[in-house]
């Protein structure tokens, strides 16, 4: 049953995502009009996104325009209030938790710190997936490990504890143990965040390898224009709860509306404001002091 | 109106705890059968909460137990009465005290230790993580958790009060001389297998309400560092006034 | 794996203490064999228990041989109906014995202390206990105490 929606999400002829860039057909995952408020916020006012298979999507946009909660609805860790959102055969927000589960099972996801097991040393926390799902003898559970942690280049590391590993390393792990169990989608939230050039070099090229070696598609949430630059095939900006630009990646630098613009440049103040809603400065100086 | 007002949000906020730890209660009795299933989990978490937990309960139910029995002796010299005075230790520390400090010891040593650890998992990601690969942190976290901790407690309760009575008999007989012979015929005409029911009994009910109170706070806990630090607390608190509580209604119910 | 090695020795040893303590609690605090085993009942009427209570020991020469298993009153004739509940062994205690309500120390509790009569046969299982003496109750000693003094003086100043 699982392996047979796998081979549905899977690009048929593996890891050529770049030859059918341009097919417009082949999307992986469509978000329709989706909807979702926390509280009186409202984060997303009728997003539409397509993601298409075999590509290395980018998601940009500045802080707290929902871009880790945009990955939650997409994992189905969160349901949107209105909209639909299919990964594949899946309508996400409908699936019961074992269907949910099976399509987890196709997702790997690398999270903004790793998140390893701080119990667990490097290699069982590679394992965890495997030793978690499969009954596998334990030699080819070590065999599937090491490779993986070689294609990362941690392979010396396996014996370590997550405590003994630089942020990149971490990181580098985490991605080990998202692809182990072979994923189709594989999900970076913020992977650039907090690293020295070095692993942020390292890092850039794991995930542009990975996703042609292995013909997978990528999903990079993110604000690091640059290094995205050299990954992403095409990119979406998200911002106030939409998406406002999207395109391949060149293309949305170059763009002229002002939005794009202040992004991708940094600019301080612009669409997006400087200032937090406020009353009027003024007003607000002179009104007695106390609580509102 | 201001402070009624105030009264009604804490009364409101305190059910809802209530009734979102009863609801959690439910899933996690509803996957202990599976969870058992995996029982090299559950002994990991025994290890965690019990045996770790071992040397502190020894050394409190030693001196426990020295205390009971110096202040129970100058009482009972008072009337004469001495030689009921490995009966009266016993009673306290199979009934009373054995279960009751236990559990106060087990909230500030394996529950404080279970709640900021899957808070901690909770705030670093962990948690997420495992949903994203499939693996529910509820049952592969929580449970064996929760059900490593009631394994432990009656067995912590048993270790506590058996070296609580050892001390009482340290300090009544090896120091105040009591007639050893006395020591433990008074204490086996006066306890009877009622009493030590009741002791396994409260064990019991005090291991789910601890470690369910430490699980609870863990996995609920604020992802932050001030959040688990609050789950912490609020892990100690929680557990020893419901502790205290249930003591009350489960002895009053028994006599 | 040592670590596992050291995980379930340490778990082994805590189960293995855990449990051997329970055992000393079961077997070597509590009245041993009390409960567990086979007894017979007698019922025996007071007119006033004072202080007794369930599971309060029945002795016979200082020595326990029962406990008192139910207290009750008899609607009819007003009085106290305790049963007790006697170790088989002791089977040998005369028809015509007394059973009465003493009192363990100053501020100990009440305990049922049986006397031998002289009868040559045995209580047997359901038997009554005809002959029985009442709780001294405190109070009531008191004020007869008073009451006997008050009437030597009750000459002098009358009211």
């Amino acid at each position: 049953m699982s392996a047979q929606v796998s081979t549905a999400l899977r690009d048929p002829d593996g890891g050529s995502g770049h030859t059918r860039a341009d097919d417009p057909g082949d999307n992986l995952v469509e978000m329709r009009g989706v909807s979702f408020r926390r509280g009186e916020m409202m984060i997303f006012d009728g997003l539409d996104m397509n993601i298409r298979r075999g590509q290395v999507t980018a998601i940009m946009g500045p802080s707290g325009t929902g871009k880790t909660t945009l990955l939650r609805l997409l994992t189905g860790q969160l349901r949107p209030d209105a909209g639909t959102v299919r990964v594949g055969d899946y309508d996400v927000p409908t699936l019961g938790l074992n269907r949910l589960y099976d399509l987890r099972r196709q997702m790997g996801m690398l999270f903004q710190n790793g998140a390893l097991l701080t119990d667990y040393n490097v290699f069982d926390n590679v394992a965890f997936p495997l030793r978690e799902h499969t009954r596998l003898p334990e030699r080819l559970i070590r065999h599937i490990v090491l490779t993986k942690l070689h294609a990362v280049g941690l392979r010396g590391a396996a014996w370590l504890y997550p405590a003994e590993l630089s942020g990149g390393m971490n990181r580098r792990v985490a991605l080990a143990r998202a692809i182990v169990m072979d994923p189709d989608i594989l999900i970076y939230d913020e992977p650039f965040v907090g690293l020295d050039p070095i692993s942020m070099g390292v890092i850039v090229r794991l995930i542009r390898r990975l996703n042609d070696a292995l013909g997978l598609t990528s999903i990079v949430v993110s604000h690091d224009i640059h290094e995205l630059e050299v990954v992403a095939d095409e990119s979406f900006l998200l911002a106030e709860g939409r998406v406002v630009a999207h395109g391949p990646h060149r293309e949305l630098m170059a763009q002229d509306s002002a939005l794009v613009r202040q992004f991708m440049h940094g600019e301080a103040d612009g669409p997006v404001p400087y200032h937090f809603p406020a009353p009027d400065y003024a007003t607000d100086l002179l009104n007695t002091p106390g609580r509102r | 109106m201001g402070l009624l007002g105030e009264l009604g949000a804490t009364l409101a906020s305190f059910l809802r705890t209530l009734g979102s730890m009863a609801i959690f209660l439910g899933r996690l009795i509803a996957y202990t059968p599976a969870g058992l299933m995996r029982f090299r989990l559950v002994v990991h978490q025994v290890h965690n909460t019990g045996a770790l937990s071992l040397v502190i309960i020894m050394l409190s139910g030693f001196f426990v137990g020295m205390v009971l029995a110096l202040q129970g002796f100058d009482l009972l010299a008072r009337f004469n009465s001495e030689n009921v005075l490995g009966g009266a230790t016993a009673l306290a520390l199979i009934k009373e005290l054995g279960p009751v400090i236990t559990a106060l010891l087990f909230a500030g040593r394996a529950g404080t230790a279970l709640a900021s650890e899957i808070g901690l998992m909770k705030a670093t990601d962990q948690l997420s993580a495992m949903e994203m690969m499939a693996v529910d942190p509820m049952r592969r976290v929580v449970l064996p958790r929760f059900l490593g901790g009631i394994i432990a407690m009656p067995l912590l309760v048993a270790v506590f009060t058996a070296i609580g009575i050892f001390g009482a008999w340290t300090i009544g007989v090896a120091l105040m001389g009591v007639d050893p012979g006395v020591f433990w015929s008074q204490m086996q005409s006066l306890v009877s297998m009622d009493d030590v029911r009741e002791g396994i009994f409260k064990s019991v009910v005090f291991g789910v309400t601890a470690s369910l109170v430490a699980v609870y706070e863990g996995y609920t806990a604020w992802p932050t560092a001030e959040g688990v630090g609050r789950a912490t607390t609020r892990t100690v608190v929680i557990t020893a006034v419901a502790v205290l509580i249930l003591d009350y209604m489960i002895t009053a119910a028994l006599l | 794996m040592q670590q596992t090695r050291t995980v379930e020795l340490g778990t082994g040893l805590f189960v293995f203490l855990g449990l051997a303590a329970l055992f000393f609690l079961t077997t070597q605090t509590t009245g041993s064999g009390m409960g567990r085993v086979e007894t017979y009942s007698v019922t025996a009427r007071f007119d006033n228990i004072g202080g007794l209570t369930g599971r309060a020991p029945v002795t016979m020469a200082g020595v326990t041989i029962g406990r008192v298993e139910k207290i009750a009153l008899d609607p009819d004739r007003l009085d106290a109906v305790v049963t007790l509940k006697i170790d088989r062994r002791f089977d040998q205690i005369p028809e015509d014995s007394e059973a009465s309500i003493l009192t363990a120390g100053l501020l100990g509790g009440n305990y049922i202390g049986i006397g031998a009569g002289g009868s040559m046969d045995a209580l047997r299982d359901g038997d009554e206990i005809y002959i029985t003496q009442s709780a001294l109750v405190l109070e009531s000693l008191i004020s007869r105490f008073l009451f006997s003094q008050s009437e030597d003086q009750s000459d002098e100043d009358n009211d």
